[in-house]
């Protein structure tokens, strides 16, 4: 589904990702590993095709086409979708009125709200005074209502309380594994997802299938995301480097 | 005796600022605009007027129907047309009428606007303009707004008018006036004086709607004159395009923990010039103050000016200023001033003028709405703050004028 070759990106004329390589399956979740500053969060915003991230080589093809140069509603409007990190505020636009555009009126906000504790929210400008798991949770239900094919999810678990973080887990489970087909011109093509996560906490709601760590503003090791993980949690990142030092000698 | 003299000096002043130049906005020959006409008929029902004209008073938030609303006033070009209350508690006539019915009118006529304070005052003055008298007797909360309406129907005409609002102790009341043109009309110039009383412990929600068009020059003068613990919200929504506006709304707290709230809306159309001020003189202690502006130019100017004056302890008030340029040759000048006169106070001001931020319009398209439809969410999230706290049916009203206008281009 998601195919990225070779990519380069500059962010304010500063070289922050190079030589990255990975793919998602068609129906995969895949988990993204890495230290703070590694380029993950630049990746998926990247993917996603906002402004100020300037591919330098390479490229990203989305279900064989390729992508790397569409504006970031045409890769929207073929299934892409994104949890912000740190999506701006919205003055003047209610939660309730982003809901309804981003589900094109067949979703009801306050159905979708309920399942996100956020029927509160739902008249408060979006963003505007939300902590840092409101946010979560808000970028959430949006993206339930959007109903992307690929969701990227940058740490969907940060700043989510302990009570708060089995409801978004959940509602993130349903979204990638649950019986909806994709919205826009791939539906039915099956749920993907591309997930940041720092703590692998996630990984608790979700299954997930393949796990790749970044370093450096690269790929440096791929495979299993538990083992990935549990190693990561015993030995740090830097085992990691280590072993993409070991591959490239290997090669 | 006394009274015939203070108008004569009245009277004497005036003719002496007969050219005298208004301290902003650009300067209009007033010599080359006729008076109003004084003869249009008058209708019993707002229905009975013509098609064009009923459409001409909705566009400005004015029901032709009358329904849910306590009072109608509408003046065409010089001449009263209608005037009616429906609720108890209110009253509403022309002027001239209030003047010959209540000897103490003299005591609120251009009482709080000066007649020589430019040319276009002083021209009021002289032709002894007409306008609507509207007052809220003691303790009454009238409940549906009482609606005005202003219209220019006659080319190359000065509309001159004068009107008088006062709320008497302990009483509510909400007025929405609606300003516009009728079709065809060239060049044209409405000169209004409004002179507001809001007695001790009253409220007055005032929403002006300016539906004036490309050839019409604006000079409105208005005075709020506040007594203690009195609470008056001035909403201001001027969407459509207009040759020139200069208006400068000067609210003075005199009475102690009066509030005052103004909340302005503004599109300057390629061609626009729109000077627009909020003022308040905060002279008592513990009186406050809001002043919210949101303004886009697509092409014309927009003057966003705001000042407070602080001359009393414990005055408190926030001044927020934005405008946002769409499209080119589109000009915002925000300036905001405080002028502090005691040590204990607060005033606070912000002020951001420029264009759509990007990372706002490509999160909306991230969501897979396109550069278009972004913008245009924006766009009224941005002018919907200047409008948050209107009666929801009013908000309707402005909700599909901000529809209609173009502000697509970026």
């Amino acid at each position: 589904m998601l195919e990225i070759e070779n990519l380069g990106v500059e962010v304010g004329g500063r070289q922050i990702l190079k030589n990255v390589n990975l793919s998602v399956m068609a129906g995969y979740t895949n988990v993204l590993f890495g230290p703070n500053g590694s380029g993950k969060s630049t990746l998926l915003m990247t993917i996603m095709g906002f402004s100020g991230y300037k591919v330098t080589e390479g490229r990203i093809l989305f279900n064989g086409e390729d992508i790397t140069r569409l504006p970031v509603n045409e890769r929207a409007s073929l299934g892409i979708g994104i949890m912000m990190q740190r999506p701006p505020n919205l003055v003047g636009v209610t939660l309730n009125n982003m809901v309804k555009v981003t589900g094109k009126g067949r979703v009801d906000p306050q159905k979708a709200a309920e399942d996100l504790d956020l029927e509160g929210f739902l008249d408060r400008d979006v963003n505007v005074g939300f902590s840092g798991g409101e946010i979560k949770r808000s970028e959430i239900l949006q993206l339930g209502a959007q109903n992307p094919c690929l969701y990227l999810l940058d740490e969907p678990e940060s700043g989510v309380d302990l009570v708060s973080i089995e409801k978004l887990g959940h509602k993130v489970r349903d979204l990638l594994q649950g019986g909806q087909s994709c919205a826009g011109k791939k539906a039915k093509a099956g749920k993907s997802a591309l997930v940041i996560t720092h703590t692998g906490q996630i990984l608790d709601y979700i299954e997930a299938d393949r796990g790749y760590v970044m370093c450096k503003g690269t790929i440096a090791c791929a495979g299993n995301p538990r083992d990935l993980l549990s190693e990561i949690r015993k030995m740090g990142y830097e085992e990691c480097i280590k072993c993409k030092l070991r591959l490239a000698t290997l090669n | 005796m006394q009274a015939k003299a203070g108008h004569a000096e009245l009277k004497r002043k005036a003719e002496e600022a007969r050219d005298k130049k208004a301290a902003y906005g650009q300067d209009i020959d007033l010599d080359k605009f006729k008076e109003g006409s004084k003869d249009i008929p008058q209708v019993e029902r707002l229905a009975e007027l013509s098609e064009d004209e009923q459409r001409t008073l909705l566009s400005a938030g004015v029901v032709p129907s009358e329904q849910g609303r306590s009072g109608s006033f509408v003046l065409m070009d010089e001449s009263v047309v209608h005037s009616s209350i429906k609720e108890k508690g209110v009253e509403v006539m022309p002027v001239s009428q209030a003047l010959e019915k209540y000897d103490w009118m003299k005591e609120y006529y251009w009482k709080a606007v000066a007649p020589d304070a430019d040319k276009y005052t002083a021209r009021t003055f002289m032709e002894e303009a007409d306008g609507y008298f509207i007052r809220a007797l003691p303790g009454a909360k009238v409940t549906a707004p009482v609606q005005t309406c202003l219209m220019i129907k006659g080319k190359r005409v000065a509309q001159t008018v004068h009107n008088v609002i006062i709320v008497e102790e302990g009483a509510e009341m909400e007025v929405v006036t609606g300003c516009s043109t009728s079709k065809g009309v060239e060049e044209a110039l409405h000169l209004g004086i409004s002179e507001f009383y809001l007695k001790k412990g009253s409220k007055l929600t005032f929403t002006m709607i300016h539906n004036w068009s490309e050839t019409i020059g604006v000079r409105p003068r208005t005075v709020i004159q506040q007594d203690e613990d009195s609470t008056y919200i001035n909403n201001y929504v001027a969407l459509r395009p207009v040759k020139s506006i200069q208006t400068y709304p000067t609210a003075r707290l005199e009475g102690r923990n009066a509030f005052a709230r103004f909340n302005t809306v503004a599109l300057a159309h390629p061609g626009s010039e729109m000077d627009l001020g909020s003022r308040a003189i905060l002279a008592a202690e513990g009186s406050r103050c809001d002043m919210i502006s949101r303004t886009i130019a697509t092409g014309g100017k927009v003057i966003a000016r705001g000042q407070m004056i602080g001359k009393a302890k414990n005055v408190r008030g926030h001044l927020e200023c934005r405008g946002l340029i769409l499209g080119e040759g589109g000009v915002q000048i925000a300036i905001p001033e405080l002028e502090a006169y005691v040590p204990e106070l607060e005033m606070t001001h912000e002020a951001a003028v420029g264009k759509i931020a990007q990372d706002q319009v490509e999160y909306l398209m991230a969501r897979g709405l396109t550069e278009e439809e972004a913008v245009g969410i924006i766009v009224r999230g941005f002018l919907e703050v200047g409008i948050r706290g209107l009666p929801p049916e009013l908000k309707k009203e402005i909700d599909i004028t901000i529809e209609k206008a173009d502000v697509k281009g970026m």
